[in-house]
């Protein structure tokens, strides 16, 4: 079993590897000593400062709206071409859909958001739209990057899935719309929440993008982080990254509880504690 | 079909406008030149130069960020390989209980953001920062790796980590077990083994893994600027100061085609493998 012992230490390593930088950042945060390796006490300080900060708060306001906007968006479009790639076949223009969409996911975000910039300077002077830059340009480019993201998300799902369910639904009488709303959308909920996160997520995380797509007066939390992270760390930036790290731990430790109940064998569910 | 028409155009509406149409005219917006003004180009199309290519292959500092570029993605897919591998691996073969819980722990500093992570290795490595204080109490002189390459090498490894692994894993829990089992039976050691019949079935997996690192880390901005200091100048930062700093685009349009052609040959790479 020595092999085996080599990759328990190998996982354990991998760990360290990921969460020390981190766990000392949690550390930092809750020290009162604005130098940050003088350790001594527990302070929430740092806390304190963070949420009398305005323009970190409206930031964060920003960015949320954003990313729930843009998620929303991605999601109805990327479904729509999740749809489309699973369950039209060979259509015309199939190939080059597909290297439309997945272009977007290797594309670096400084060529997206430089080429995003300069479609919407051409659109707003030839049709006048987007008048000047800011929230709306910023969500529609998020929109654009996570409707791949969200795309990969739904084909999968409704590859896995098959259609003999939405087949026996129409062999029963339904239309092929009644039977998308009724059985297809149904047993996508799953992937359409996933594929939202996912979205959202990707949103609240982009500086590139939205740095080029930008205007004055729509900063997202990233850029206020980036340009403060420029001058260096600072304790409230520690503050806010256990914030998210807590938020974010929260959610996914919930979804896999969540997960692990459900997926258990419904018999058995009596005898569980 | 009609119904299909109602599900296809909207995206294929918004395929053409927004990913298609922008990189036209960043090819198009490449052959002008910069003049102060709003916008700060030429009209695109009037008197179209190759000005901005010449100056791309002529001035060293254009191939050096290349060649740099290429180093951080080669360095950084490479680690996250050796990295990734054994921990792909380590958690295909866990328990069926364990698995997700273990898979979990690989994405979850994916979900808390990009800038949080380089945020902790900044309070890691930077002068009198944790690195330096672990070697300083063991009486070793400190290493002041922040703003170095290490230090750029390092980020990249860390923050993309989890784009090897769960590839790897995809293909690793796949694997036939039974092949290993009956290799070990006829008396192969456990590395024999290894390299004769587990790596082989992952190969798809270990590919995969090395694009998904490789493409977005040649493009990256972020962790050079932040982490790499002012020598480590990548296509990415070029791009960036070009349209930033110095506020010439066309010429920040040049080097994104250069970075785009860099790409195609990954990529193509990749569709061919399926």
């Amino acid at each position: 079993m020595r092999r085996g012992r080599f990759l328990t230490a190998c996982l354990l390593l991998g760990y360290a590897f990921l969460y020390i930088p981190v766990l000392l950042l949690v550390a930092t945060s809750f020290n009162p000593s604005r130098l940050t390796t003088v350790l001594g006490g527990f302070s929430l300080r740092w806390y304190v400062a963070l949420w009398q900060n305005d323009k970190l708060i409206e930031a964060a306001g920003l960015s949320l709206r954003v990313a729930a906007l843009s998620a929303t968006g991605a999601t109805a479009l990327g479904t729509l071409a999740g749809l489309a790639l699973a369950r039209f076949g060979r259509f015309a223009g199939r190939g080059a859909f597909a290297a439309l969409l997945s272009a977007r996911l290797v594309l670096p975000d400084v060529l997206v958001g430089l080429s995003l910039l300069l479609l919407f300077l051409q659109m707003e002077q030839v049709l006048g739209w987007p008048e000047g830059r800011g929230a709306l340009t910023i969500t529609l480019a998020h929109v654009s990057v996570s409707l791949s993201y969200v795309a990969v998300v739904i084909e999968a799902r409704l590859a896995d899935a098959g259609t003999e369910l939405e087949d026996a639904a129409m062999d029963l009488g339904a239309s092929p719309l009644r039977a998308f709303f009724l059985v297809t959308l149904p047993l996508l909920a799953p992937a359409l929440l996933s594929g939202w996160l996912l979205a959202f997520t990707l949103s609240l995380d982009d500086l590139v993008v939205a740095t080029f797509v930008s205007g004055p007066g729509a900063t997202t939390l990233p850029m206020v982080v980036f340009s403060a992270l420029r001058l260096g760390v600072t304790p409230e930036l520690n503050a806010l990254a256990t914030v998210i790290l807590a938020v974010v731990s929260v959610t996914l430790g919930g979804a896999w509880w969540v997960q692990q109940r459900v997926s258990r064998p419904v018999a058995l569910g009596g005898t569980q504690a | 079909m009609s119904r299909r028409v109602l599900v296809l155009l909207p995206v294929w509406a918004w395929l053409l406008v927004s990913v298609a149409l922008p990189v036209l005219i960043v090819a198009v917006l490449s052959f002008s030149t910069s003049v102060p003004g709003v916008p700060p180009y030429t009209p695109l199309g009037d008197a179209p130069d190759g000005a901005n290519y010449a100056a791309l292959t002529e001035d060293r500092f254009y191939l050096d960020a290349g060649l740099k570029s290429l180093a951080v993605a080669g360095v950084s897919s490479l680690a996250c390989l050796l990295l990734g591998y054994p921990m792909a691996l380590a958690i295909a073969r866990a328990g069926e209980r364990w698995r997700s819980l273990l898979l979990l722990g690989v994405m979850l500093p994916f979900w808390t953001g990009f800038l949080l992570r380089v945020t902790a290795w900044i309070g890691l490595l930077r002068d009198g920062g944790w690195v330096d204080l672990a070697l300083t109490s063991l009486g070793l002189p400190a290493a002041r790796l922040l703003y170095t390459n290490a230090a750029m090498y390092i980020g990249v490894t860390y923050a993309y980590l989890p784009f090897m692994i769960l590839p790897l894993y995809a293909r690793l829990s796949r694997r036939d077990p039974a092949l290993e089992e009956a290799a070990a039976d006829l008396g192969a050691t456990p590395w024999v083994t290894f390299l004769t019949v587990t790596l082989p079935q992952s190969l798809p997996g270990v590919l995969a893994g090395l694009a998904l690192v490789f493409i977005p880390a040649i493009g990256e901005y972020v962790i050079p600027e932040l982490l790499g200091g002012p020598g480590a100048q990548t296509i990415g930062r070029a791009l960036w100061n070009e349209f930033f700093s110095n506020r010439d685009w066309p010429m920040a349009a040049t080097v994104a085609n250069a970075l785009l052609l860099a790409l195609l040959v990954p990529m193509v790479l990749l569709r061919a493998r399926g």
